[in-house]
């Protein structure tokens, strides 16, 4: 392994270390829950508890299945949202554009088309989407924030009207495989393979070729970027659409779960979660260095807080409130700033 | 030219007066022991270069910073300064008579007129603002500077030059003894300039105080009566206006002899061959007039003049970072598509900005990825040079330009500023240019650093570079340089070909411009 990649190396485990040393300890807090339930040890990995593996139907079924599932719709969110970051940006509009694209799957299978052309088709509506923010970005020259609310709010109405301000509930075999299907040779949740591909090509995209470090340059600098002869506008352009086609697959992978697309619901307020995710995976919301395992590891963690919320019987309307303390503690945590000045009031403590 | 200026101005009033005035900031001598003062009824230019002490004194009369030592008075102010020596605040120095205009200007461009000339001083009643009261007095504030403007339409909607106005109309609204005005032309055309100084010269007339810090000499000999000389934190001396010639006042602001006849023909020689960049009639707003200049490969051209001159303008606007209004610009003969930056690499420029933070550093990212930039730029995303070739690159660079740093790993952040600089000229060396733009390529580095720097650039030029150097150092330009052009007032004011450089025939251009002293 050469210096650079010892250095990349290391960027990479500092950004995803914090989340996964919280999700660790989330699993032991479950543990010893299901300890003191059941008296033993092995209550956590039997029938009903929180780390059992349970074949139900041929399928592993059980907490960490369902958290590994659930979890691919963040997961694709903040894929798409660390490389806007990454490019000094923001996008509000990714809850809006899963709803638009779970709509139009909807809306074309509601009218006798097929699964394989629904998913082609609400795909292109995610990209009209993301070319649409990225127009107003680079070319409207908007406030990222600015420019992706218009969408987050004027979106709704968008999917309102493709849906006919209804609830439009659907059944179609294409589709519902991209939230209950089976592969036959891999037991794993068809939602987490669409986000772990999704990450696949991210990265490939992003780190086999220039594109990344060019990205990089842009949100650490975008004056010097454009003076040092990058194409700013064009990279953050992208970083637009990408976003808007991971929303894309996760309003799908929503849709398919509950075979139905809510216009008004769909993705509701998930762009914060995506931010969040980002954010718990090291990223700076000044733009700059972005690390795509941090940005996922960070999805994962809100996941694993919401399957303990149910599994401990907490309250829908309360459980955001421990989640949000765990989230903060990472973000502090992950702070190398934050860290010295823990170690320096520990220190004057022993003093 | 004004008649018996001198001669009144001896017996005005004074209205201001500094005495011994010293301030230190941590590790810098600003101001050292300062006599100032200025009389009702006159325009007092105040000169210098950069870091003479200039702000420093315009902020210790306006209560921003505070004198380590000495004195300000202000004849005829109601109440004395609480401390008994200067003000204290801002608000003190202006309940005193003293008011400032800064560069920036400083109002709400959101707000009316109005209510920029009113705001902190509004008259209300039960808590409501008068506002019909506010307006009337705007209306009246403006007025007496001669200008009718509808006071209700927001201040984002008028121009620079009229939102200028406002600012001097606010300025003087409580009742000002003395007006600074700090770079007021800085932003303003010629004609706006010429409606500004109108109205000065009606101030000043009617009584008023007024200091004026300009950077252009044509504009403060045109309006000044009386020049205060600042060098390195001390008063040179002070003069009316008339006694002291353009020349002698570039001599005294800058320590250095400016010898007339030293200047020789201005013609620039025709040279046959095709040169490697050639500009015509480049123009950018108010900023650059249309420039001319050819530049041949294996030369390096200094560009002098003053600070707001127009010098880094040309740069920028040869490089397309800003886009110019008219003019074209050709490397080797071939037209480069204007204002595009990406248009001048790929035909061979390369362009290292003055500002180092701003423009050229990428403080997230290592310094080999900062030396890699231009290159990767311009082979595009989808081919990213290969580790082993970029290690290459980047090892060799660091070698020849001799970059201290850890590693090439290491974050740049961490790098002097000489380093930076190196990494960042390494960064446009690695693109391999024909044509290399530098701004100001040794600015806040030490004698050694400067050293290299300058040897390295000798060492480009001596394998075919074709080099422009911009330098506020005359003695660097006429060490690096093999031609100057001099700009002055944002406009060409001569070229000075090859046996006649010398820092005399600069300074003798700077000050007086393309007529003969």
């Amino acid at each position: 392994m050469n210096a650079s990649a010892m250095h990349s190396w290391h960027r990479w485990r500092s950004a995803i270390a914090w989340p996964l040393v919280a999700i660790v300890m989330l699993l032991l807090v479950n543990a010893a829950f299901d300890w003191t339930r059941t008296g033993t040890f092995a209550g956590a990995f039997q029938r009903g508890g929180f780390l059992s593996i349970v074949m139900i139907d041929g399928r592993p079924t059980g907490a960490i299945m369902d958290t590994l599932s659930r979890g691919a719709t963040v997961a694709l969110l903040a894929i798409g949202m660390a490389l806007v970051i990454a490019g000094r940006g923001i996008d509000l509009s990714i809850g809006t554009v899963m709803a638009i694209t779970g709509v139009t799957a909807a809306a074309v299978v509601d009218r006798g088309a097929p699964g394989w052309l629904a998913i082609p088709a609400a795909l292109a509506a995610a990209l009209v989407c993301g070319a649409w923010n990225g127009f107003l970005v680079t070319i409207g020259r908007l406030q990222p924030f600015v420019a992706t609310l218009i969408l987050m709010v004027a979106g709704r109405g968008i999917a309102q009207a493709l849906a006919d301000g209804q609830i439009l509930t659907f059944r179609d075999p294409v589709i519902e495989f991209l939230s209950g299907g089976r592969v036959p040779w891999l037991p794993v949740p068809v939602p987490l393979l669409v986000a772990m591909l999704a990450a696949l090509v991210t990265f490939i995209a992003t780190r086999r070729t220039a594109a990344g470090l060019l990205l990089e340059a842009v949100g650490s600098n975008p004056g010097a970027a454009r003076l040092a002869g990058i194409r700013e506008r064009l990279l953050v352009f992208v970083t637009y659409v990408a976003s808007a086609l991971c929303a894309g697959l996760a309003g799908l992978i929503e849709c398919a779960r509950v075979r139905s697309a809510d216009p008004s619901r769909l993705g509701l307020s998930l762009e914060l979660a995506g931010i969040f995710a980002v954010v718990a995976g090291g990223a700076s919301l000044a733009g700059g260095r972005f690390v795509l395992g941090g940005a996922i590891a960070g999805a994962y963690l809100l996941q694993t807080m919401t399957t303990t919320m149910y599994a401990r019987d907490v309250s829908s309307d309360v459980a955001p409130l421990p989640i949000a303390c765990v989230i903060l503690a990472v973000c502090l945590l992950g702070s190398p700033r934050f860290r010295s000045d823990l170690r320096a009031i520990v220190k004057r403590g022993k003093q | 030219m004004r008649s018996c200026v001198d001669a009144r101005t001896e017996e005005l009033p004074v209205a201001v007066r500094a005495q011994g005035l010293g301030k230190s900031f941590p590790g810098v001598r600003a101001l050292t022991n300062v006599d100032f003062d200025v009389r009702h009824g006159e325009v007092h230019a105040l000169m210098g270069e950069n870091g003479a002490g200039k702000s420093t004194l315009i902020r210790i009369l306006s209560g921003v910073h505070r004198a380590d030592e000495g004195t300000i008075t202000v004849t005829g102010a109601a109440v004395p300064f609480r401390n008994g020596r200067f003000p204290g605040s801002p608000g003190e120095a202006e309940r005193a008579g003293i008011s400032v205009v800064h560069q920036e200007i400083d109002l709400l461009p959101n707000l009316s007129v109005a209510e920029n000339i009113g705001l902190g001083r509004q008259r209300t009643r039960f808590g409501l603002l008068l506002q019909r009261l506010m307006r009337e007095r705007a209306t009246a504030a403006l007025a007496r500077l001669g200008i009718a403007l509808n006071v209700r339409l927001r201040l984002a909607d008028c121009p620079i030059a009229v939102r200028q106005m406002v600012a001097i109309a606010r300025a003087l609204d409580v009742s000002a003894q003395l007006l600074i005005l700090d770079e007021p032309t800085s932003s303003l055309d010629a004609e706006e300039t010429a409606r500004l100084f109108t109205m000065l010269r009606r101030l000043r007339d009617g009584g008023l105080a007024i200091v004026l810090i300009s950077h252009s000499i044509g504009e403060v000999c045109s309006i000044a009566d009386r020049i205060t000389v600042l060098r390195n934190g001390t008063r040179v001396g002070t003069w009316n206006a008339p006694e002291l010639p353009p020349a002698a006042l570039v001599e005294m602001m800058t320590g250095r002899t400016v010898t007339s006849g030293e200047r020789s023909s201005v013609a620039p020689a025709v040279l046959p061959e095709l040169p490697a960049l050639r500009a015509e009639d480049l123009a950018c707003g108010h900023v650059l007039g249309p420039v001319t200049l050819s530049l041949h490969a294996g030369e390096t051209l200094g560009i002098a003049g003053l600070l707001g001159s127009g010098r880094s303008e040309l740069l920028r606007a040869i490089f397309g970072a800003d886009a110019p209004d008219g003019g074209t610009v050709a490397v080797k003969g071939v037209r480069v598509r204007p204002g595009s930056v990406r248009a001048s690499i790929a035909a061979g420029m390369a362009f290292l900005s003055e500002d180092r933070a701003r423009d050229g550093v990428f403080a997230d990212l290592s310094v080999g990825e900062n030396l890699l930039m231009a290159l990767q730029a311009r082979c595009g995303a989808m081919r990213p040079i290969p580790r082993t070739e970029a290690k290459a690159i980047v090892d060799r660079f660091i070698a020849a330009l001799g970059i201290r740093a850890a590693s090439a790993d290491a974050p740049i952040a961490s790098l002097s500023g000489g380093n930076q600089q190196k990494v960042l000229l390494a960064r446009w060396l690695a693109i391999e240019p024909t044509v290399l733009l530098l701004d100001e390529p040794t600015r806040g580095m030490d004698v050694g650093a400067r050293a290299e720097i300058e040897s390295l650039l000798a060492s480009l030029r001596h394998r075919g570079l074709a080099l422009a150097i911009v330098s506020s150092e005359l003695d660097e330009t006429v060490r690096t340089s093999q031609r100057v052009l001099v700009l002055r007032d944002r406009a060409v004011a001569g070229m000075i070909e090859s046996a006649d450089v010398s820092e005399g025939a600069i300074l003798a251009l700077v000050a007086h411009g393309g007529d003969p002293a």
